[in-house]
């Protein structure tokens, strides 16, 4: 178990630093950050200055070193446009993209599992068809757009629900939260529906394909025979046989919905670190962008690990070295 | 010939493709969506010749037809059926020749991502060894992380344009088609007639891409028809945040992103079109993606 510990968490920090160097590189071979972060009516003694403060006039390798030291010491540079730390800038706004992310998650999760195993065991039903016509839909539907239109419909024709921003917010362990306050939630929840609806699609067809799987397995054969009542088969030998990829696919997700947030948040202005991302590659912000992917990236890796422990403790066929080598 | 014969022994074969074609169409749903798009593609090649106006001919547009609702007159007598934008210009118009831009780009970064990904796997298949585990921890390592971001990191540090779009479709995609032709091609590669094709001693690539490739297809058509739809949304997704293609450029993506602005004054038409045509296109392409799937799925077959 701690050899398997290890040595996963070696491969995580290779995975860290070989993302670290393609990130830097990528990132810095955009154009030439002196023109576009030095006022052009600088005269030259002004712009040597700017250039030494910012660090720019260094080779490449030696920006790179410099901010692995940095990186070391929890020091991501600091941000062109804002002045403050980037790190400290990508934190202030993670709350709020957690939170979204949290609820949409929830939302996916609570009508996913339960339409899919409608339409897993209700098949040629006529609600099971319109469940999965909806999915199709649903992973047809381009997130910005649905965005759009959900605008569209409840703030400006219906006027239920305010179209950007957070809304009122709580102070709570330090940071801000939505969800505290009922004008919170108004602003959360078409943000939220928005992000939730492709992983919605996904849970549904993924627990159907699970349940009509299981329906025809010798061990529910053997179940029915038995004369166990409908209920019992489905709850006990039908969801928890299904629940080990749902787990796993549910946690694999999550990074993918913080990613994501990327497009909702931009729509409908709430200010977290996906917009903050957005905004910082429009001006070249190049601190920011670099902070964003670690953060990101470290997020990634740790959900990574945690869903692979997750699966060998939930699964006790899956052999934990079997889990850290080649698939 | 005995070249030839080898490979029909293993199933892709004319009269395969004939027996999956009669299957496909057997499903009246995944017709439906192949004559959706068909009708989609022909309107968009032949944008010039059937849509009201040409949109980036700043002499037919004209300012004073500026955000006009569905069905309005036009200064010049014409009618703007799904209404004008800021500029005045036919929405209609607009929409026909962004599909020209928004099919093109999903087109061609898909076939260059099949290319490139389907010679990768094919050759570390066959190759095995140590190449070959290199190559699938990249790609896993890639596919670990959504192609959004991969996509957003790339255009941070390529900038804009319709070419540097497309080397970022290519980048996200290639790893699916590597893994799958992968997959396919290990199974595929213990069978006799490879072995035969290498006891003719054929060069390398003629055993790869003349037998092992043809039938290493079925799999990859099918993954190919799902990510065409990918590519199309991740472009209009990007374009849509200001990082895809540029204005000169318009794709539906920045169409809706156009209409962004004027959606908060009740004006919906400007976004809300656009929006339909990339939905109609996406569903069309991913209803023919999944009858693809079941018909070419073997282990649905029997």
């Amino acid at each position: 178990m701690i050899a398997f510990l290890l040595r996963r968490s070696a491969q995580s920090l290779l995975v860290l630093l070989a993302m670290s160097v393609l990130v830097f590189v990528g990132v810095y071979l955009i154009g030439n950050p002196v023109d576009i972060l030095i006022s052009s009516q600088a005269d030259q003694a002004e712009r040597e200055r700017a250039i030494a403060a910012l660090g720019l006039d260094r080779p490449l390798w030696s920006q790179y070193a410099h901010f692995v030291g940095g990186a070391l010491h929890g020091d991501l540079g600091r941000s062109f446009a804002h002045g403050v730390p980037a790190l400290e800038l990508i934190l202030a706004r993670m709350p709020a993209t957690m939170e979204l992310a949290f609820v949409a998650m929830l939302l996916a999760v609570g009508l996913g599992i339960p339409l899919g195993l409608w339409a897993g065991l209700k098949p040629d039903g006529f609600a099971s068809r319109l469940i999965m016509t909806g999915s199709i839909l649903g992973f047809s539907l381009p997130t910005f757009w649905v965005g759009l239109m959900l605008i569209m419909v409840f703030a400006v024709f219906l006027g239920w629900l305010p179209s950007n921003g957070r809304g009122e917010t709580v102070q709570w362990l330090g940071v801000s939260w939505s969800v505290l306050t009922l004008d919170g939630w108004a602003h959360l929840i078409l943000p939220a529906i928005n992000l939730a609806l492709f992983k919605l699609s996904l849970l549904i067809r993924l627990t159907r394909a699970g349940v009509r799987e299981a329906l025809v397995t010798d061990y529910v054969k053997f179940a029915r025979a038995k004369g166990l009542s409908a209920r019992r088969i489905v709850g006990v030998h039908v969801l928890k046989n299904i629940m080990i990829p749902i787990v796993t696919v549910i946690g694999l997700e999550f990074g993918s919905v913080v990613a994501f947030a990327v497009v909702t948040e931009s729509v409908f202005a709430w200010p977290g670190m996906g917009k903050l991302l957005i905004d910082s590659i429009n001006v070249l912000d190049r601190p920011v962008i670099v902070a964003y992917l670690m953060v990101i990236v470290l997020l990634f890796v740790l959900i990574n690990l945690v869903v692979d422990l997750a699966y060998s403790a939930l699964d006790p066929r899956v052999r934990l070295g079997a889990a850290g080598g080649t698939p | 010939m005995t070249a030839h014969s080898a490979h029909t022994i293993a199933g892709a074969t004319p009269s395969f493709w004939r027996e999956k074609a009669g299957e496909f169409l057997a499903d009246w749903l995944a017709v439906g969506g192949l004559a959706l798009l068909l009708i989609i593609v022909l309107a968009a090649l032949a944008a010039p010749l059937i849509a009201p106006q040409n949109p980036y001919d700043l002499a037919q547009l004209d300012v004073l037809d500026a955000r006009l609702p569905p069905g309005s007159a036009a200064g010049d007598g014409k009618t703007f059926l799904l209404g004008s934008d800021e500029q005045g210009r036919d929405l209609l118009s607009a929409i026909l020749y962004g599909l020209r831009i928004s099919l093109g780009v999903g087109a061609l970064s898909t076939l260059i991502a099949l290319g490139l990904g389907g010679v990768v796997g094919l050759w570390s298949a066959y190759r095995g060894g140590r190449w070959d585990a290199v190559i699938m921890r990249v790609v896993d390592l890639q596919l670990s992380f959504p192609a959004i971001l991969i996509a957003l990191v790339l255009l941070a540090a390529l900038g804009q344009g319709i070419g540097k779009i497309i080397a970022a479709l290519v980048t996200v995609q290639w790893a699916y088609y590597a893994r799958t032709v992968r997959g396919t091609a290990l199974a595929e590669k213990g069978k006799d007639y490879i072995a035969a094709a290498q006891g003719l001693a054929l060069p390398t690539h003629r055993v790869l891409l003349g037998h092992l490739l043809p039938n290493c297809l079925p799999p990859l058509i099918v993954v190919a028809s799902v990510q065409v739809a990918h590519a199309i949304a991740l472009e209009a997704t990007l374009s849509f945040l200001g990082l895809g293609l540029p204005i000169t450029e318009p794709s539906l993506g920045l169409l809706i992103a156009n209409g962004y602005q004027y959606l908060l004054s009740g004006k919906y038409w400007v976004s809300f079109f656009p929006g339909v045509a990339l939905l109609l296109t996406i569903v069309s392409i991913n209803l023919v993606a999944d009858r693809l799937r079941d018909v070419l799925n073997p282990r649905l077959a029997r």
